[in-house]
């Protein structure tokens, strides 16, 4: 069995999840939650088996999809992140029920699914078409789930805001594939590096088409100048909705970017110097304008989403100056870095939907006092939070640290300063948040109700975050691509 | 399981047990017996684990990273042990003495700083070792914040300025240590080994202008996490407003972490580096601003735990002034003046603490004639205080006087340079310290008692922790050789480099 067959099977689930919700009104929503996230485990379970059988894809669709490490890692996360958010759902389903008109949200259970398999097919991507056809899949999706919670008002401005930036963006990346074309006459990414490496070929067009792809591309992850939209939508969007949009679409954008970049620096490339300065200047330039308004925050949720930018900043920096000393290629480390970012990222809103349930609001002073009304979701908070600040010992600083020794062995100081002052600067909002957990004057002291499998779950998560900060070896030889050489020292 | 990695993880494990619910001071004084009494038992197998004394014991290591090679490992030298044995102490003594009104917080706190101190001290690898630092300055931090003295806006003021120095200390102490991991990487794949790094260091020493570069580079990280002058300004208020026990394992273990760093990695890795003539003077620059500067702001301070923040930050100047030295006496009496300060301070800590509760201010005005109620109490701040300003007999004297002697000799005794200056500069802050600490000592015990203030002697089980830190304060003053004696790799290390 391939790997493709998982992405078919897929397909046909949620499909028919859509269909079954619609044509069978009586079906209640624990079974809606319970066969989707059913279907979508099963899916992981069959692509762990797939991917270790090593079988190819199959012929016909060969030509458009490849299937090496980085695709396979990223199908893996794409279905991690959706079992994650559907999970979400369930927790945040009080909220839900209020903002969705008749208290009706069951599409939450099938369009997941959807962007799943658009995710999963973009990680395979091996031309500019295939990556159009799956990324506008994903984005379509989250043009409805964003304004899904429609009876908020803050719900149906990020809706607006989403479409219109996204559709605009979309139209930025088509006239940048068209240019890239036109310059190169391929649209496969390995025609495209080829090309860029013979002297005929334009360096003005390639140049413009370059800086139109990158730019679409970077408003789907969050990259400054096109960052405008990320504190509204996520603070607008339903929490699962959030943490896809700032996990699984972030990584989406960054799989696509990897291919993008890879070919476009290609060894000979002549765009190659101009792609890897917009990345590092766009990258340091994310990370302060992401971490700099984000000391300014008193909502967690537009906190996170700044946090969400400037981390999409060091992502971009490790894209545009990976080394050569790691066992990990510069695609490697952000994959790397992103699935660092998974766990931290889920586990603050999953604590975040859990005190909403429980009454609370989305401001930072709602944390007041966690750490007396439940003490392990004060830790495992707090776990994350250090972690996204990037403390030692958790998996954020290992990601961080691959980022600052590309940026020294490529001599980018300007963005290696700006990479410590958003570090520097994350201490303190980050570092915020935390204390006010623990503060002793809370008004209210009741224990919070938390279900036993949501803390089991937490608790994983956070566990997640101190096994990767301490023992990265599994994670790293995952994303190696050639056997790690033991030299005897 | 290694010895050593039970001992670091011990008071974690301990600390998570109490927040998931197991009785807090039963758990934490247990884990600190324990921790101690293994410590104990390692000093006395580290002569034969280690070959008489010069190399490293214990040793093990878990891979956790192949490229760049990141392993967990532990192992001690004498310095290392040392400094654990002063962790050890202190962490039981600061345990103890929590009252048992006192939330679950402080014992969790505390056993984390002290994780963290063991794990720093302990490890040998530049990665884990700047790691465990780190996860020590989160509970300082939020115990500062949240249950420090004084107003909400006070202690939240010194909290943030406590973690803005300490933190910014750290982001330059990481460019630091990144900067000597890649220089001695040489292109080819990055290890953090200590081991790894001080056999390339041997074998291909950087040039020595460059050491002096990285080495001033460290001494800013390293010296902002132990209040070099002028990065100092954090340490007074922070411990006159942290909690007692905070302010005993922060003042008496934690600060040591910047002075073993430059011992531990900056002096083997970069040998030449402190002697490079700008460098040097620089450091002596501040560490004389340490011993004068900060030696006349203490005589000013009108309050105990001012008086003693500020000491603390005068006394690292010795330290310091063992390590711009780098002689071997020089560096063995900084050691021993690092383990003689961490206790004494700790046990006036705990001491100032007391008082605090018991008289509710810490005002020298207001203080006088507390010797006629409590006898012992005055007897055990007094050997905290004459330790502290350098009475022969007790541990700090002994120290203080090889790094003196050390530093003064370090040129052969040709002619009197800077570094003789700066000694004899130096031998006055013993003055005064004698000054502001006799005069605290006749504000508060003698006299007449005020009226109103009342304090009894601490009763005999709170007692324990306190004797525990005079004893171990007489005996290391009486026998130093039972310190200096594991401290041989001191020299060996200096024989490897010349």
């Amino acid at each position: 069995m391939s790997v493709f067959s998982v992405e078919i099977f897929l397909v046909v689930f949620g499909l028919a999840l859509l269909c079954l919700e619609a044509l069978v009104p009586t079906l209640t929503r624990r079974t809606l939650a319970g066969i989707s996230i059913g279907g979508v485990a099963l899916a992981f379970v069959l692509f762990l088996f797939a991917s270790k059988s090593g079988a190819d894809l199959p012929a016909f669709v060969q030509p458009y999809h490849q299937l090496d490490t980085l695709a396979v890692f990223y199908k893996g996360f794409a279905l991690v992140i959706t079992l994650l958010v559907l999970w979400l759902t369930v927790e945040s389903s009080a909220y839900l029920t209020k903002f969705t008109p008749g208290g009706n949200f069951s599409e939450l259970f099938s369009l997941p699914i959807l962007v799943c398999v658009g995710m999963m097919w973009m990680a395979s991507a091996k031309d500019l078409i295939t990556v159009f056809v799956s990324l506008e899949l994903v984005t379509v999706s989250f043009y409805v789930l964003v304004a899904f919670a429609r009876k908020s008002n803050l719900a149906l401005e990020a809706g607006v805001k989403y479409l219109i930036l996204g559709a605009l963006s979309t139209g930025v990346l088509v006239y940048g594939i068209a240019w890239v074309y036109g310059a190169t006459g391929a649209l496969s990414f390995e025609g495209i590096g080829t090309a860029l490496a013979l002297p005929e070929t334009s360096r003005t067009a390639a140049l413009l088409g370059a800086a139109f792809l990158l730019s679409g591309l970077g408003f789907k992850v969050a990259a400054a100048p096109f960052q405008m939209w990320v504190p509204d939508v996520y603070q607008g969007a339903p929490i699962p909705v959030t943490v896809f949009l700032s996990v699984g679409s972030k990584a989406a954008g960054f799989v696509v970017l990897t291919r993008t970049v890879e070919s476009f620096m290609a060894t000979g490339s002549v765009i190659a110097a101009e792609v890897q300065g917009l990345l590092i200047v766009g990258g340091a330039l994310t990370i302060l304008l992401g971490s700099l308004p984000a000391m300014f925050q008193t909502s967690i949720k537009r906190l996170l989403a700044y946090s969400s930018i400037s981390h999409a900043g060091y992502l971009l920096l490790a894209l545009g100056a990976g080394s050569a000393r790691f066992d990990l290629s510069s695609g490697g480390v952000v994959a790397f870095y992103l699935a660092t970012y998974l766990p931290m990222t889920v586990l603050s809103f999953l604590v975040l939907a859990i005190l909403r349930a429980n009454g609370g609001g989305e401001d930072i002073q709602d944390f007041r006092g966690l750490a007396r009304r439940s003490p392990v979701l004060a830790l495992a908070m707090t776990l994350s939070l250090a972690s996204l600040a990037g403390l030692p010992l958790t998996a954020g600083f290992m990601g961080k640290l691959f980022v600052f020794f590309g940026l020294v062995d490529q001599a980018a100081w300007g963005a290696l300063a700006c990479a410590v002052i958003g570090a520097a600067v994350g201490f303190y909002y980050y570092f915020r948040a935390i204390l006010v957990m623990y503060a002793t004057d809370a008004q209210t002291a009741e224990p919070l109700k938390v279900a036993t499998g949501t803390k089991a779950g937490a608790i994983v998560l956070a566990v997640v975050i101190v096994v990767i900060g301490v023992y990265p070896k599994p994670l790293q030889q995952l994303l190696a691509p050639v056997p790690v050489t033991v030299v005897a020292h | 399981m290694s010895v050593l990695e039970i001992v670091i993880l011990l008071p974690i494990v301990a600390a998570l047990a109490i927040w998931l619910g197991a009785p807090a001071r039963a758990t934490s004084v247990g884990s600190a017996i324990l921790n101690l009494l293994i410590v104990l038992g390692l000093l006395f197998q580290f002569k034969s684990a280690s070959a008489g004394g010069a190399g490293m014991a214990f040793e093990s290591a878990r891979v956790v990273l192949d490229n760049p090679a990141i392993s967990f490992g532990v192992g001690a030298d004498g310095v290392s042990l040392i400094l654990a044995l002063l962790t050890v102490l202190v962490t039981f003594a600061a345990v103890w003495q929590i009252a048992s009104d006192k939330p679950a917080i402080y014992h969790i706190a505390s056993l984390l700083i002290a994780g963290g101190g063991l794990g720093a001290f302990l490890s040998t690898d530049v990665f884990f070792i700047y790691a465990f630092h780190e996860l020590a300055l989160i509970p300082t931090f939020l115990m500062i914040g949240l249950y420090g003295h004084g107003e909400d806006s006070h202690r939240k003021a010194v909290a943030w300025k406590t973690t803005i120095y300490l933190g910014a200390g750290s982001l330059v102490l990481l460019a630091g240590l990144a900067w000597l991991v890649l220089e001695y990487s040489g292109g080819q794949k990055l290890t953090f080994d200590l081991n790894a790094l001080r056999a390339q260091a041997a074998s291909t020493p950087l040039p020595v202008e460059k050491q002096g570069l990285i080495f001033f580079v460290l001494l800013l990280g390293f010296g902002t996490l132990v209040s070099l002058f002028p990065l100092h300004s954090w340490a007074a208020p922070a411990y006159a407003t942290a909690p007692t026990p905070v302010a005993m394992l922060h003042a008496g273990v934690l600060k040591k972490f910047g002075l073993y760093g430059l011992i531990r990695i900056a002096l083997p890795l970069l040998p030449q580096g402190a002697q490079v003539e700008w460098v040097q003077q620089a450091l002596l620059f501040m560490l004389l601003g340490n011993i004068l500067v900060i030696g006349f702001v203490t005589i000013a301070q009108r309050s105990l735990d001012q008086v003693l923040g500020n000491s603390s930050v005068m006394h690292m100047g010795y330290i310091f002034l063992g390590i711009a030295a780098g002689t071997e006496i020089a560096l063995q009496g900084a050691v021993l003046l690092m383990f003689a300060h961490g206790i004494s301070i700790a046990l006036l800590f705990a001491l100032a603490g007391r008082m605090r509760n018991q008289l509710g201010t810490l005002e020298l005005s207001k203080l006088g004639g507390l010797a006629s109620h409590a006898p012992v109490f005055t007897l055990l701040f007094a050997f905290g205080a004459f330790a502290s300003l350098g009475l022969p007999g007790l541990a700090n004297f002994a120290g203080e006087v090889m790094v003196f002697l050390g530093a003064y000799g370090s040129n052969g005794g040709h002619a009197i340079g800077p570094m003789q200056w700066t000694v004899i500069l130096a031998l006055w802050g013993v003055v005064m310290s004698a000054v502001y600490m006799l005069r605290a000592f006749r504000d508060i015990f003698q006299g007449s008692a005020n009226a109103g203030l009342f304090m009894n002697d601490p009763a005999f089980s709170q007692r324990i922790p306190l004797i525990l830190l005079a004893a171990a304060l007489l005996i290391v003053g009486c026998c130093p050789w039972l310190l200096l004696d594991l401290l041989k790799s001191l020299s060996a290390a200096k024989v490897a480099v010349m």
